[in-house]
């Protein structure tokens, strides 16, 4: 589940307030095949999805998954990718707060799946698995 | 040495607990619960929905107004009565909590039970201490302020301490007069019940209810429901800021704890002497291996002053690597098995980026298999990275056995480096100069600091975060007001009117 797959993130947006994405040639996002998969399954169930990734403890440091616009985005947070999901009929929004970003911004990120039994409030958790994000250096 | 059998008194199933009573799921639907010791499960738990959550919310408002009349005696003497309880049973409580956490038991024979067991008295003496108080504005007015209770919260509990950081939330609300809906863990949702079979019957029905399930299922429920007057989370910025979302919509208030990337440390004359105190500073580095670093003050960052870097480096490399892993359920082993499987993946995740990014492995660095059952557990060997601050290993919270180690020149060097993250819940300051360690201390941005000592919990020491690590303070008799309103009762005593009208 490690190569990164066919679907990939579009453009990176920045938002007022927020700072800029910075293009690197690289999607900042993309997902795995068997994640892009749990995404058309969970959108069949669900309706339309998006992203939040997480930080801090317990589940920290983990892409947590909504129906489109259950969490409220704002100014604080980076808009990373519309991710183009093959069976999605809309883009996946990828989100993430701008101060961890600018922490995390020299990484290029893989969104994963793993067996597992998730927290907090991601809609993939009853499935007995877990949306899990996976790193590399952006190439300079 | 022992080895203590595993556990035998679970129920084969564990429904809601709602009203005194065990009550079956709504859709009848259970989710099978596995021990991180071996992998295997061991029971299957209900899989709550928001049915079952507001049936909780009728039984907890059903109960809450006389439990927040009770006098506070019998309240504080029930808390008694619970950690009584939990005294007679420690040993099998403990067995359970390491069964179901994967946790070594010699920490949950010397710090987890015992430590629930003293915070229910310590809430238990806080509220007969707690008094309200009376301003005597003049001759004829006087402002009385009185605590009363919110009524109903919820409580949604991590995966890391199960017991303890329940106790940590149902302690003060109780002591305060509010009936809870708790929801435990999915990772960890069956210590709480037996820890329940062992006191379920001191409480009036309806107090505590449980109600168990996924986070999406029936944590959104409780935590959304404009009828629970707070809501305590603990867990990671994402869902605490979702938390946050939803309490807006009710304007009422939360606590959070969401996490933290502590520095630890360790300045020059930490090695002016091998003697006991060197010794203790060794273990303290070694602290981020305690419950296999899934503690959100893991001192996960080791800043090391640069005179004695090397020496004390090494020294803690040999400490870390005399680390006993093994059964959790053996008195020798040191550290067990991380909570679940995604908890070793993030982790294995983090051991990768942190090698691409060019940190150093300086022991560990693998997931260990300890062969025979346990091959099926989900251990990792404590890991030591050498880096640089700016790494994502020293910015993230891998809530695994790792611990990333750099230098520092100064005391504003370290200072800077410690401030140097998003979080700030705790730290640690080794010196034998106190005043250094009062100056990091005070600069330090963090809601604890541990000076010359690490990993200590005490009730009657306030904990809680700066920065993104969230809201509120918990251990401490300040935790009563965040389960309490105030009310004012603003009283004249003159019979004159005031002559506008």
């Amino acid at each position: 589940m490690r190569d990164p797959a066919s679907t990939t993130g579009g453009d990176p947006v920045s938002v007022p307030g927020s700072d800029p994405v910075p293009v690197t040639g690289r999607d900042p996002v993309s997902v795995t095949p068997a994640a892009a998969e749990l995404i058309r399954s969970l959108r069949g169930q669900h309706g339309p999805l998006m992203f939040h990734q997480s930080g801090g403890c317990c589940d920290g440091s983990a892409p947590m998954c909504y129906p489109a616009g259950e969490f409220r985005t704002g100014g604080s947070d980076v808009r990373l990718a519309s991710l183009v999901v093959a069976g999605v009929p809309e883009p996946v929004e990828f989100w993430i707060s701008a101060s961890q970003w600018e922490l995390w911004k020299h990484t290029t990120l893989t969104v994963d799946v793993v067996p597992g039994r998730g927290s907090g409030f991601s809609l993939e958790a009853p499935e007995g698995v877990r949306f899990l994000i996976r790193s590399h250096l952006t190439p300079p | 040495m022992t080895r203590y059998d595993a556990p035998t008194h679970w129920q084969s199933r564990y429904d809601h607990f709602i009203g005194g009573e065990y009550v079956k799921p709504h859709h009848g639907r259970y989710f099978a619960n596995p021990t991180p010791v071996t992998g295997q499960n061991f029971c299957e738990v209900a899989r709550g929905t928001a049915e079952d959550v507001e049936k909780a919310l009728d039984a907890a408002h059903g109960a809450a107004d006389a439990w927040g009349r009770t006098p506070v005696a019998e309240r504080a003497l029930i808390l008694n009565r619970i950690a009584d309880r939990m005294q007679e049973n420690l040993e099998s409580l403990a067995i359970a909590e390491t069964w179901e956490n994967g946790k070594p038991v010699r920490e949950t024979l010397a710090a987890d039970i015992p430590l629930a067991i003293d915070h229910f008295r310590y809430f238990a003496g806080a509220i007969r201490a707690q008094e309200g108080s009376l301003g005597e504005l003049d001759d004829d007015t006087v402002a009385y302020h009185f605590h009363e209770p919110l009524g109903v919260v919820g409580q949604i509990i991590p995966w890391n301490f199960p017991i303890l950081m329940a106790t940590w939330k149902l302690a003060p609300a109780l002591a305060a007069g509010n009936a809870v809906v708790l929801k435990p863990a999915e990772q960890t949702p069956a210590s709480i019940h037996y820890w329940l079979s062992l006191v379920a019957d001191l409480l009036p029905p309806g107090v505590v209810n449980i109600v168990n399930g996924f986070g999406v299922e029936a944590g959104k429920p409780l935590a959304s429901s404009p009828r629970v007057a707070k809501v305590a989370f603990t867990g990671e910025t994402t869902t605490g800021r979702l938390i946050m979302q939803y309490a807006s919509e009710h304007i009422r208030p939360v606590t959070l704890e969401l996490g933290g990337k502590s520095p630890n440390i360790f300045f020059d004359d930490v090695s002016a002497s091998r003697d006991d105190f060197f010794d203790k500073a060794l273990e303290g580095f070694t602290m981020f291996a305690l419950n296999q670093g899934e503690v959100c003050t893991c001192p996960s960052r080791a800043l090391i002053q640069q005179g004695h870097y090397a020496d004390f480096l090494a020294a803690a490399v040999d400490r870390t690597r005399a680390v006993r892993q093994g059964h959790p359920l053996d008195t020798e082993t040191m550290i067990g098995a991380q909570a679940s499987n995604d908890q070793l993946e993030k982790i294995l995740s983090y051991l990768d980026i942190g090698r691409q990014e060019g940190a150093k492995v300086l022991t560990g660095g693998s997931r260990a298999d300890l062969g025979g059952d346990l091959s099926g557990g989900y251990y990792v060997e404590p890991t030591i990275f050498e880096g640089h601050n700016s790494m994502r290993i020293f910015q993230e919270e891998i809530f695994g056995p790792v611990v990333s180690v750099t230098s520092f020149a100064d005391l504003s060097d370290a200072v800077k480096i410690a401030n140097d993250t998003l979080y700030g819940l705790g730290a640690g300051v080794w010196t034998r100069d106190m005043n250094t360690a009062y100056r990091a201390g005070r600069a330090i941005q963090a809601g604890r600091v541990w000076t010359n000592c690490y990993h200590a919990y005490p009730a009657h020491a306030a904990f809680g975060g700066y920065k993104q690590s969230g809201i509120g303070r918990e251990n401490h008799k300040m935790m009563l007001e965040h389960y309490q309103q105030t009310k004012n009762l603003l009283v004249s005593y003159s019979p004159k009117k005031l002559g506008f009208f």
